[in-house]
């Protein structure tokens, strides 16, 4: 606020009082409560914060796109001058596209999906009155050209089914920055795309309204992306503004305790696992590496995993002469004993496949997998199931509520690998047994007899590792196990198994798109891309010293905080 | 065109699934066939005759191929009551069917879907609470029994509409042959006269197969609007300051039609059916009335003779609808 | 299995959990008294239990005793839904019918929730060729405008209340095998049923512990909603003169008789069989409404 009091000129966004409340069965909710918050022409502000916070709920009350349960019960939203908050529906239209628009999270979806996206570019370009009939094409393929579509007059044709998310995203931008708007609004822009992508679709953000001279609001669950690309940040809990400040005093002196909190547990170069626990923590065992010369636990030589192709339309025509396809193309690896290994790469890099060929829920194509000496590999899924080996290598599952039977409680889930592998000495003491795992991983035991839908995501991931652990496996798959999770949530999770790690001295495979994460908790490093092993090796060094391109270009594609 | 050649071929196992089946209800005929044509004073000879005669004494899949023949001539057999071929029969009574189930299609659509539309853009609305009671009212009414209730109140009590006793009333004739369809014969032949005849009688039968098939259209498109308003694309549309009616119609509709497409098919799958309903309770010379006749007679190749029809017409009007589908969806197109 | 069993089943999943159970039961209880929709669905199927069961003791005259005397006469204190050609007191034919109606459109429901439930859950988790079977089953009957299929199979099955359940059964066929088919498919897949591999639980165990219970709520939601379009189609093939004959009760059959004395004014004979016909396939409907409600995990705790 010390902006509004210094420099005499008038904000182009100013919200006061902003309070917005929801219409639920059980009464009124308030989303949003007494939101102030201004922005200046040209300045790129980040409001930050996790799940139902009231960050993407702030920036649908400026637009006045809320829906119909929702509205603005007080405060005013003034831009350049207008206030906003009772404004005409029909001045609002006026205003967005042309003066305020906004792009948004998973871009597939946020284009129509049967009209081209060049069509979709003019038809927010003649309702503002950019283009005529006439110019509106050749306005549109301009557009395209600008977020670098390549081959941009062809692609004006395409359907948003035929090009990929981040192309999508750019058309998204496209749209939004057709009319030359002078705000825009980007809600969690690079969500859901890869790490590389985000990079590329970010710079391509900020170099765009940096040129136009545009203000860019940013809302993202990403504190470090904030601080990356913001000049200054609004961190938002529970539906208040809790800090707002530059940037660069946020992350040197943030203070508010939630914002150091969210700070302290968000993964960053320099910060080990321990950091990211709250100050005053219980600390966890010691993080130790293992011993070098542990014996090889699983060892994988040329796996390759190949799929047909997919039937296309001229199926009659098709010779033998394409090959299938190779998900996962020849890889070798090996974990030791008590070695937690990080296995990253972008999405369809090949790392699930690997993962469900490790577990043996899928058959390999070619290649050995030994676990603890025995070829493992050929023994074909069905049978597995049976074999005495299934409870030495488990999972945990990406989406905790997904890996949960609605239907069954914390407790039978718990239990169920005990009563189905535990053998008859592990079902007697059962009960006891689900008390000491819930109470390993941190689960009160009262809220054993929950269903999954009563837990909230931390609990759930804690009865899914509960699970994994319950017949102390040697080797644990962790397949993004805190994709799903909010990042202080996250930091505890990453750090409960560590510590199981320690007690239990497990292995871990963990499998995950983001290397900081990864690093977190990993001795060792392997960078796979479009089914290949690009580069392996122990964690220091692979972050130091990169050798591949690509481990570079991951590495580069993380946001760095000033 | 190679998209339409495609979808032909994907009707094929649906037609031949169709035929089969078709084949099977005749082998499992209450009884023994042979001595249902022999009459019940016939001899144990006289039914191997006639057993032999029409080849029931044959291997099933010899039977089968000598059916399939006999369709491919076009043969669907005789019937007992009306002592024509089947056939003739079949495509004599036909347009009257059709006419009927097409004007209450088209009735239906051109209410429902608009009502839908309005109930789901405006929700809580007169129109969304009126979508609902016709949708809650359509599933529930029996339509023989609306087709009565029409008829006591239009012609017992008001006397608005003629008797219901057929295509025309017994004063005017039929306009010439062209294509079968009363109301576009009378139009070609400029007979004002017999259209507004033709119409005042199909108007009773119109309003009932509408109004059931006005539930099941006007619920789907309540439906995908509402999923389609809610879309992420349609918020994008309106971020981008679209004004409603172009975000509404270019936007969410096309979208939205798309599930209404589909359940099209459905709508024609029950509109058949209860045409056979219809065409009893308002004496209407279609196949339906006949199928119906020839049951209670007894007569079974006009039976096994309509629902084939029937199947055949029902899996080209869905080929029609796939065909339109792709017209629509991209996506579609492609996954051809 | 009928409706009102349906509804404790929906909630509580599986095995029986008390504390469960008592939740999902107070729920249920609030659905339904939130929703005076919901109760008055659940009075009004309470009230054709009771005919169904009670009917044929309760009602005050013999349904098939005729007594041309007083043939067509206009509903009065004597006979409140009036005679029909017959004398018959349309009142009491009106309510014994129900049991007949009912147990058709149960019958026939219940069989193809077996058949179609287990076809469909087997294709949709299993893949391979016994989804291609069930597929190419569903499809044929689909291929075929349902009414006119069921009028098909009972003309050649023969023409009795047996082989109309049976036809009413695969028509619908397709319906629930989709339905179990698609919902199979996305729980496959789901992290649970994955999870459930990796503890050692075989193919089939998780398809009765893991998926069926997960589906069974939805299916029961269907079952209401099939009921009613069971009943019409019963009803309309009794209607053009399949499966029931006269003189036996049966609300089809009895609005074809009053069809023919509508065009001379005589309403109620047609009427009432055709009011209580609406009546039974409305409550159906809105019992499907209310039990999706109470099903919807959206709605729940």
């Amino acid at each position: 606020m010390s902006i509004t009091d210094t420099t005499p000129r008038v904000p182009l966004l100013d919200l006061r009082d902003l309070t917005v409340e929801f219409a639920t069965r059980a009464g009124p909710v308030q989303a949003v409560r007494r939101v102030s918050l201004q922005m200046m022409k040209g300045e790129t502000v980040g409001i930050v914060g996790e799940s139902g916070s009231g960050k993407s709920v702030t920036s649908y009350a400026v637009m006045r796109i809320l829906d119909r349960a929702g509205r603005i019960a007080e405060g005013s939203i003034v831009f350049s001058g207008m206030p906003l908050q009772a404004a005409p529906e029909t001045a609002m239209r006026d205003l967005r596209g042309r003066e305020i628009s906004m792009i948004f999270q998973n871009p597939r979806a946020a284009l129509n999906p049967i009209r081209t996206v060049g069509r979709q570019i003019e038809d927010v370009m003649l309702r503002h009155g950019q283009a005529t009939r006439q110019t509106a094409r050749a306005r549109a393929v301009e557009m395209l050209e600008q977020v670098r579509i390549v081959r941009a007059a062809e692609r004006y044709h395409a359907y948003p089914f035929e090009l990929s998310g981040g192309m999508c995203q750019r058309i998204v931008i496209a749209l939004a920055l057709a009319c030359r708007p002078q705000l825009l609004i980007a809600d969690e822009p690079t969500t859901g795309l890869d790490v590389t992508t985000q990079k590329t679709v970010m710079e391509l953000v900020t170099e765009l309204t940096r040129v136009r001279g545009m203000s860019t609001l940013l809302i993202t669950h990403d504190l470090g992306l904030a601080a990356a690309y913001c000049d200054r940040v609004v961190v938002m809990q529970r539906g208040q503004v809790v800090e707002d400040a530059a940037s660069g005093t946020i992350f040197r002196a943030p203070a508010h305790p939630y914002t150091r909190r969210l700070l302290r547990a968000t993964p960053r170069p320099g910060a080990g696992l321990r950091d990211l626990l709250p100050e005053g923590a219980p600390a966890g065992e010691p993080v130790q590496a293992p011993p070098p010369d542990a014996p090889p636990l699983l060892e994988v030589t040329r796996l390759v995993k190949a799929y047909p192709r997919p039937l296309t339309a001229s199926w009659w025509k098709r010779g033998a002469a394409e090959p299938p396809v190779r998900a996962v193309d020849g890889i070798s690896f090996a974990i030791r004993r008590g070695e937690s290994v990080g296995l990253v790469g972008e999405s369809g890099c090949g790392k699930s496949t690997t993962s469900t060929m490790l577990m043996r829920l899928i058959d390999r194509t070619e290649g050995s997998i030994r676990f603890d000496g025995q070829e493992i590999g050929d023994i074909p899924p069905r049978a597995f199931t049976r074999s005495p080996l299934r409870a030495r290598i488990q999972m945990v599952f990406q989406d905790p509520s997904d890996s949960l039977n609605p239907r069954y409680t914390a407790e039978r889930a718990i239990a169920d690998p005990i009563l189905r592998l535990g053998g008859r000495a592990a079902r007697a003491g059962l009960r006891a047994r689900c008390e000491e795992l819930a109470g390993l991983v941190g689960l009160p035991v009262e809220l054993l007899g929950r269903l999954p839908h009563q837990l909230s995501g931390g609990q759930k991931a804690r009865v899914g590792i509960a699970r994994a652990i319950a017949l102390n496996p040697d080797l644990v798959i962790l397949d993004e196990p805190t994709a799903a999770l909010d990042v202080s949530v996250q930091a505890v999770v990453l750090n409960l198994l560590q510590d199981l790690k320690a007690r239990l001295g497990m292995s871990y495979l963990f499998v995950s798109h983001d290397l900081h994460v990864v690093r977190l908790l990993c001795d060792r490093v392997i960078v796979m891309r479009s089914g290949r092993i690009v580069e392996q090796g122990l964690t220091a060094e692979v972050m130091q010293h990169p050798r591949h391109d690509y481990t570079r270009e991951l590495l580069a594609a993380a946001p760095e905080p000033p | 065109m190679r998209t339409v050649l495609l979808r032909l071929l994907g009707a094929l196992p649906a037609l031949a699934g169709v035929i089969l089946v078709t084949f099977l209800l005749t082998r499992v005929l209450p009884g023994d066939t042979a001595s249902y044509f022999a009459g019940p004073a016939a001899s144990a000879e006289s039914i191997a005759q006639i057993r032999a005669e029409l080849g029931l004494d044959r291997p099933l899949p010899e039977q089968f191929f000598r059916y399939v023949a006999a369709l491919a001539r076009g043969d669907l057999g005789m019937s007992l009551t009306t002592g024509q071929p089947v056939l003739a029969d079949l495509t004599a009574r036909l347009p009257a069917s059709v006419e009927l189930t097409l004007a209450a299609l088209l009735v239906a659509m051109g209410i429902a879907i608009p009502l839908g539309i309005l109930a789901a853009v405006k929700q809580g609305s007169w129109a969304d609470h009126l979508c609902r009671i016709v949708v809650t009212a359509g599933v529930s009414l029996p339509v023989f029994f609306t087709g009565l209730l029409l008829v006591y109140v239009f012609y017992f009590i008001l006397g608005w509409s003629p008797a219901p006793l057929g295509r025309l009333d017994a004063f005017a004739s039929a306009p010439p042959t062209v294509t079968g369809l009363y109301l576009v014969d009378s139009l070609l032949a400029s007979d004002i006269e017999t259209f507004r005849a033709a119409a005042a009688q199909m108007a009773l039968p119109v309003a009932t197969l509408g109004l059931f098939a006005l539930a099941p259209i006007a619920r789907i498109s309540r439906g995908s609007m509402l999923a389609v308003l809610s879309a992420d694309f349609v918020r994008t549309a309106r971020a981008s300051g679209l004004s409603p009616r172009h975000v509404i119609l270019t936007y969410a509709f096309r979208n939205a039609m798309l599930p209404v497409l589909t359940t099209l098919g459905m709508v024609f799958s029950f509109l058949l059916g209860a045409n056979v309903l219809v065409e009893k309770v308002f004496a209407w010379p279609g196949v339906g009335s006949y199928a119906v006749e020839a049951l209670i007679a007894s007569d079974f190749a006009p039976v096994q003779g309509f629902v084939l029809t029937m199947a055949i017409l029902y899996v080209l009007l869905n080929l029609g609808i796939d065909l339109l589908y792709g017209l629509i969806d991209p996506r579609a197109r492609m996954g051809a | 299995m009928s409706a009102a069993q349906t509804i404790p089943e929906t909630a509580p999943g599986a095995a029986p959990r008390p504390r469960e159970a008592a939740t999902a039961w107070r729920h249920a209880r609030h659905v339904i008294t939130g929703n005076p929709v919901t109760a008055v669905a659940f009075a009004l199927f309470f009230l054709l239990l009771l005919c169904a069961v009670l009917g044929p003791f309760a009602v005050p005259y013999n349904p098939l005793a005729s007594d041309t005397a007083n043939a067509l006469q206009a509903p009065s204190w004597a006979h409140p839904f009036g005679t029909d050609q017959l004398g018959r007191d349309i009142l009491s034919r009106v309510v014994v019918a129900t049991r007949l109606d009912m147990t058709v459109a149960i019958a026939s429901v219940v069989l193809v929730f077996a058949l179609g439930g287990l076809a469909g859950v087997a294709a949709g988790y299993f893949g391979g060729w016994t989804d291609r079977v069930v597929g190419r089953i569903a499809d044929t009957i689909m291929a075929f405008p349902l009414f006119v299929l069921a009028m098909g199979i009972v003309a050649a099955l023969g023409n009795t209340v047996t082989n109309i359940v049976i036809a009413t059964a695969i028509v619908n066929f397709p319906l629930y095998a989709r339905l179990a088919r698609a919902e199979a498919r996305v729980r496959r897949e789901a992290g649970f049923v994955q999870a459930a591999r990796l503890t050692g639980n075989g193919e089939w165990r998780i398809l009765l512990t893991q998926i069926l219970p997960n589906i069974l709520p939805i299916m029961a939601v269907q079952v209401s909603l099939t009921m009613g379009y069971a009943i019409l189609n019963a009803a309309g093939l009794s209607f053009i003169g399949l499966g029931v004959r006269p003189p036996t009760p049966e609300w089809g059959i009895m609005v074809a008789e009053g069809a023919s004395f509508i065009v001379s004014g005589e309403w109620w004979v047609a009427l009432f069989p055709g009011l209580a016909l609406m009546l039974a396939v409305f409550c159906f409907n809105l019992l499907g409404d209310g039990l999706r409600d109470i099903v919807d995990p959206q709605r729940r705790g």
